[in-house]
Parts: structure tokens; sequence; C-alpha cells
């Protein structure tokens, strides 16, 4: 029976594609909070739309996907958080960005909002900001403990956030986040963009992830619109989504080695990941490969040779990388340091859904490209590893496999490559039309949901990365761990900051 | 380890000859780089990066900078941990109201004489995100700029372009 249909609701928007969308009341939305709850299915989003919230939820076979929306009376929804965890911080996001209030909320403290900003409720009814009293963190009690603050500015070259540790001696009791430093209101300027606005502003959600927010992008948009781009856009999607999942686990796995103090691994790490980036220059025109996925198709063709540049790439990579897992896995200081550190447990990484190797790591078994999957991944063989010990070490072999997985994907996607257009040309279809889209970054999947007006025109649009249910986790995941190990519990972690920060 | 280091003995490096300085940049140095501060610095700079805003894509390739190909160590360049250590700051993003006043506190905590190199298409007057709420603009809206750095992101060779004529002139 389709997740939707397990719902008491009322009627399905007409125009939202791949997944259907319905209004809910009360019984709909309770029975929704009451199935996340229990662990029946699992939260994919929540945001805002005055006077709307919508809730996004996953089957827990991971092949169905419903939309329920709740029109606000008076500003107010009843809160998820209150009996699901994981939508705490959306709650908070929603609050800030719209005015929109989760009744029975359990944290009402502001999230994104740090009070800069000149405006209160920027996406909803705006009204002049007030001047903010100090941000309360959590208080800690207990006899010897001692905070540290850390951030937004960071020791290395990273994103911004603030991270405060409440320490026992070496040992963290409490780590809490505060992030949002990041927040560039992307939201607010794809209202009324042109598709081509829009897709330039989604690609610069992550810089990490450029590929994987056009990809999402694109599918949402090519859902709304009910149009399919071409087949060889579709395998050029996959090229560039897998060269930059490896670009990332190559840069992952040595500065995870490295924040162990094992450089050596770094360096060779760096090289592989730099002639990642070389080979997608060569193939596209740009190191990250960003802007050249596009709603309806791709923005330009592989250039000539660019295949031969792929293959030299796989081959450098075949020869090289067993060697450094080899070194990895036998050199006992650097194990001594990520095994049975950062333990994320399988209750937890399902609870929050984590995505990728985060959830991956730690016996969620869910990928995008799988389930509920989307082309040309259909047509591929790969396999989904996926570990049990949510420990630092865990979160690297999940990287090591998929470098693997690939590495025979890229040799599938070439070998297949179809012939073809680029491109379908893309019209308004007159009427207003919604569309959601996944695809699964390096870092987890990717969620776009958007709706398109008449003109084809951008009225809303959301972007929900997969580190909005990573950050919560690795908060969880140090607890009593030694300060000295968070830099490789985080980088093991590795999420976003302007992803998350929108 | 042992064949993996004796083959990094027996290859050649990897590094690349460095690029020549950027002119532009040169000419736009030409303006700010004032006599004492080359006198004391000579040519080793350290650089302190702050994020202010950026997606992260410039990050990615100041990151790579350090890697065996661009090896910005044999400029006398390195990256430090913190502003009191710096003489440049290098600033990526359009600079999130959010983040506004982080970077002013870095930018006060640098000793003088310093220097704000400001990377990436945002930096400059706050590109794709320029007239959001929630963005001041440009990076010389708060701080002092000394070098433009374009790009989205700028390549590695871009950046060390840029770096190079920073580093000509202070030297």
């Amino acid at each position: 029976m389709a997740l939707l249909d397990t719902i008491t609701r009322g009627d399905k928007a007409k125009q939202h594609r791949p997944w259907p969308r319905a209004i809910v009341t009360d019984a709909g939305w309770q029975q929704a909070i009451g199935l996340l709850a229990k662990g029946r299915c699992t939260l994919l989003g929540l945001w805002g739309d005055a006077p709307f919230v919508h809730m996004a939820l996953l089957a827990d076979t991971f092949d169905d996907i419903a939309v329920l929306s709740w029109r606000c009376k008076d500003g107010k929804y009843p809160s998820v958080g209150v009996y699901h965890p994981p939508a705490i911080r959306l709650e908070r996001a929603i609050r800030d960005l719209f005015g929109l209030e989760a009744i029975g909320a359990p944290d009402t403290r502001t999230w994104l909002d740090l009070g800069f900003w000149g405006v209160r409720h920027p996406l909803g009814k705006s009204i002049p900001a007030r001047k903010p009293g100090p941000y309360q963190f959590l208080p800690t009690e207990g006899e010897g403990l001692h905070q540290i603050a850390v951030g937004p500015v960071h020791a290395g070259i990273i994103e911004p956030g603030h991270f405060r540790f409440t320490a026992n001696g070496e040992h963290v009791v409490r780590l809490e986040q505060r992030l949002g430093y990041v927040h560039k209101g992307i939201e607010s300027l794809l209202r009324g963009a042109t598709l081509d606005a829009a897709a330039k502003l989604a690609a610069r959600t992550s810089g990490d992830s450029t590929v994987a927010y056009a990809f999402a992008f694109a599918h949402a948009v090519e859902a709304a619109l009910h149009v399919k781009a071409p087949p060889r856009a579709i395998y050029l999607r996959a090229l560039m989504a897998e060269l930059e999942r490896l670009a990332n686990h190559f840069g992952d796995i040595g500065a995870i080695c490295n924040d162990a103090s094992f450089s050596l691994m770094y360096a060779q790490c760096g090289i592989l990941r730099e002639r990642t980036l070389r080979a997608a220059e060569s193939c596209f025109g740009h190191r990250l490969m960003m802007d050249v996925i596009v709603p309806g198709g791709v923005a330009r063709d592989i250039a000539p040779g660019g295949s031969a540049q792929v293959q030299a790439l796989l081959a450098e990579v075949r020869k090289v990388f067993p060697r450094l897992i080899d070194l990895y896995d036998n050199t006992a200081s650097l194990q001594d340091r990520t095994v049975a550190t950062g333990i994320l447990t399988p209750a937890l990484a399902r609870q929050f859904g984590a995505g990728g190797y985060v959830g991956r790591g730690s016996g969620r078994k869910f990928d995008a490209r799988k389930m509920p999957g989307y082309a040309p991944y259909d047509d591929l063989k790969f396999e989904v590893p996926v570990l049990d010990a949510g420990d630092v070490n865990a979160r690297v072999w999940v990287r090591i496999r998929e470098v693997e997985q690939s590495l025979s994907l890229i040799d599938q996607i070439l070998k297949r490559m179809p012939g073809g257009k680029l491109k379908v040309a893309l019209k308004a279809s007159g009427k207003t039309c919604e569309g959601l889209g996944l695809a699964e970054a390096f870092r987890g999947d990717v969620l776009v949901w958007l709706r398109l007006d008449s003109k084809g025109r951008i009225e809303r649009c959301h972007l929900r990365d997969a580190s909005w249910f990573q950050w919560p986790l690795l908060e969880a995941a140090i607890e009593g761990n030694i300060v000295a190990d968070f830099p490789l519990c985080n980088k093991s972690f590795n999420c976003s900051y302007s992803g998350h920060d929108i | 380890m042992r064949k993996t280091l004796f083959e990094s003995l027996v290859h050649g490096p990897l590094t690349e000859p460095p690029p020549a300085p950027d002119e532009a940049g040169l000419a736009e140095l030409a303006r700010s780089v004032n006599r004492v501060a080359r006198a004391r610095l000579g040519r080793s700079l350290s650089i302190r990066e702050i994020d202010a805003g950026s997606c992260n894509g410039c990050e990615l390739e100041i990151h790579a900078l350090n890697n065996a190909f661009y090896d910005l160590e044999r400029f006398g360049l390195r990256f430090v941990a913190s502003p009191r250590h710096a003489d440049v700051l290098m600033v990526t993003g359009p600079v999130t109201k959010n983040m506004r006043e982080a970077l002013l506190r870095t930018y006060n905590a640098t000793p003088d004489p310093k220097w704000v190199v400001a990377v990436g298409a945002c930096a400059v007057d706050g590109g794709i995100f320029a007239g959001s709420y929630a963005c001041v603009g440009g990076v010389s809206d708060v701080v002092p700029v000394d070098l433009h750095i374009r790009g989205c992101p700028p390549s590695p060779t871009e950046l060390l372009k840029g770096l190079l004529a920073l580093l000509e002139h202070a030297s």
C-alpha cells in the first residue's frame, strides 16, 4: 500500500510529481508523527511555504515518498519535534524564516537567525528585528566541568560554525553546535528566479556537492514540468556525480588520516583528488563541474578525448589506491585513533534517517541512487556498502568501498554512453506545478522541492542537505570521547555548513 | 608504506613550475603595499583563511594549494591557525551578516602590517548572492581589500598567480 494511503488525508495536490502530496488535518498530521516516532517511516524534510508547512516522509522500504501539508491557522502548526527529535532544528529554522510556530515545540530558541539580518521572518511576514538577548546554551552541571568555545572562525581552511564543548578533564560530556553563520538567504533569492538563475543558485548551495545539487534540482524541475532529460545527458550527469564522489572521498580519507597526524595518507590522497579534478576539468571545463547539469539535460558535452582522460584516471587510481588502503589498514597507530572512536549507534542513525557514509557506517542501507532510485543507476550494477560498527573507522571503510563502486560505475557509464541530444527545451506548463527531486551526494541525499508558476519561474524552492540530520548525530557520537579526537570525528562526518545554513 | 615512500624518492616531484604573477593583481597591489612592510616581512608570509559565507567551493581550491602539485610552502607562503600569526587574511564569500562581526574581529586581531586578499566572485560584490537580506555584499564593504582573485571558484593556479603577485610586492 502506498505510504500516503496509510494516512487520513484530504485532497491530493493535482500537479505534484513524481510522488504525491496531500493536505492533511489534525488526524493525518498526528498519524504521520506517530509513524515517525515509532520508526515506521523516516523524516525526509520539513519546510515552510506560508501558510503551509510541508513534511516529506520516506517509507521504511525506501521505495515510496509522500508529502503532507498542514495549513497553519494563525501561523501555528502542531510540533513534530516534540515526539520526533530530528524535526527540532527544522522547526526552529521554519520559525526563524517564516514566523510559523510549532505548538508544543521542545526547543524555542532561534537557529539560523543570529540577530544580524535587520529583519525577522524574512520569508514570511517580515518584521523589524529586535535586539537579541544572549544565546542560551543548554546547561551542564557537575563537579569539575569546564567549557571550551570554538569558532565560528576555525583553525583550518574550513567553514565557520560554533562548537561549545563541556568537558570533564579530557572527556567530552556535551557538545552543542550553533550554526547559521553562512546563511545566505538562498531560498529568498530563489523566489521569482528564472530556471537558469535558480539552477546556478542551487549549484552553489554547497560547493563540494555542486553536481549533486544541480542533479537534484534538475530532477525536481523535470518532475514538475513532466519532462525527461535525454539518455546521453543522464549518463553524463552520472559520470559527473561519480567523479565528484571520488574527489570528495579521496579528500576525506586523506583528511581524516591527517587529523590523526598521518600526513603520508593526506599527501597521497591529495594527489588522487587533484588528478580527479583535473580529469573533470579536461572533460567538462570546470574542476568542480559547476553549472554543467541544467534542468532539461546538460549544458555541454564531454570534451573530445575526455573519455580517455577518465580512463587514465581510473587506471592510476586502481594502481595507487589499493596500496593506500593497505597502508591505512596496516598502520596500528592510525587504527588506534579511528577504531572505536566516535561511535554512532545504528538506532540513532535510523531514527535520524542519516544518509551517506554516516548512515551506512551505522547499518542504515539507504542510498538514493538505489532506492527510490533514478536514472541511469537503475541500469547500472553497483552495491551499497554497509557496516555496523558506527565508528570513525567504519565511516572511512564505507568511503573506501564507495570509491571502488564509483570506479566500476564509471567504467559502465563510459561503456554504455548513449549518443543523441544533450538537452530538451523546457516550456512553461501554463499552470502551477510542483516537483520533488532527490540525488545522492557524496555525503548523503539532497532533497529539492519546488513549485513553478505558470510562466515557469520559481515560486518556492526548498533545498535540504543531508547534513540537517547528520549534525545532531555528531553531538551524540562525540559524547565520552576525548577532546583531541573531535577533529577526527568531525572530519569523518564532514557535514556541510553552507548546505545546512543555506 | 616503504614502497610508497621509496617511489616518492625515485620519481621526480609532481610539483609544477610556478605561474607568472598576475599582472592585474600587481597593479592593484602597487597602490596598497608600503615600503616599511616590505622590509619587515621579507619573502615569507603567513596566511589566515576566513570563510565569510562561501559555498565552500573556494575553500576546496585554497586547500588544493597545499597539495603536491602546487606546494604553496615552496614560496614561503603558509596557512596559519590564528589571525595573530598572520600577515595576510584570505577572505571568501559574500560576507553573510551572520559572519560580519567575526570577520571584523579576526581583522582586528591580525597585527599590522597586514593585507587582505578577497577570493572568489562573491567576495568582490556578493556575486550571485548580492541583494539577499542575509548578505553584506563584497569583502571591501567590511574590511579594506588589497587584492581580489576572481573566479567561481578561482583555480589553484589563479590563486597562486594572485599570491605570487602579492609576494613580489611584499618582498
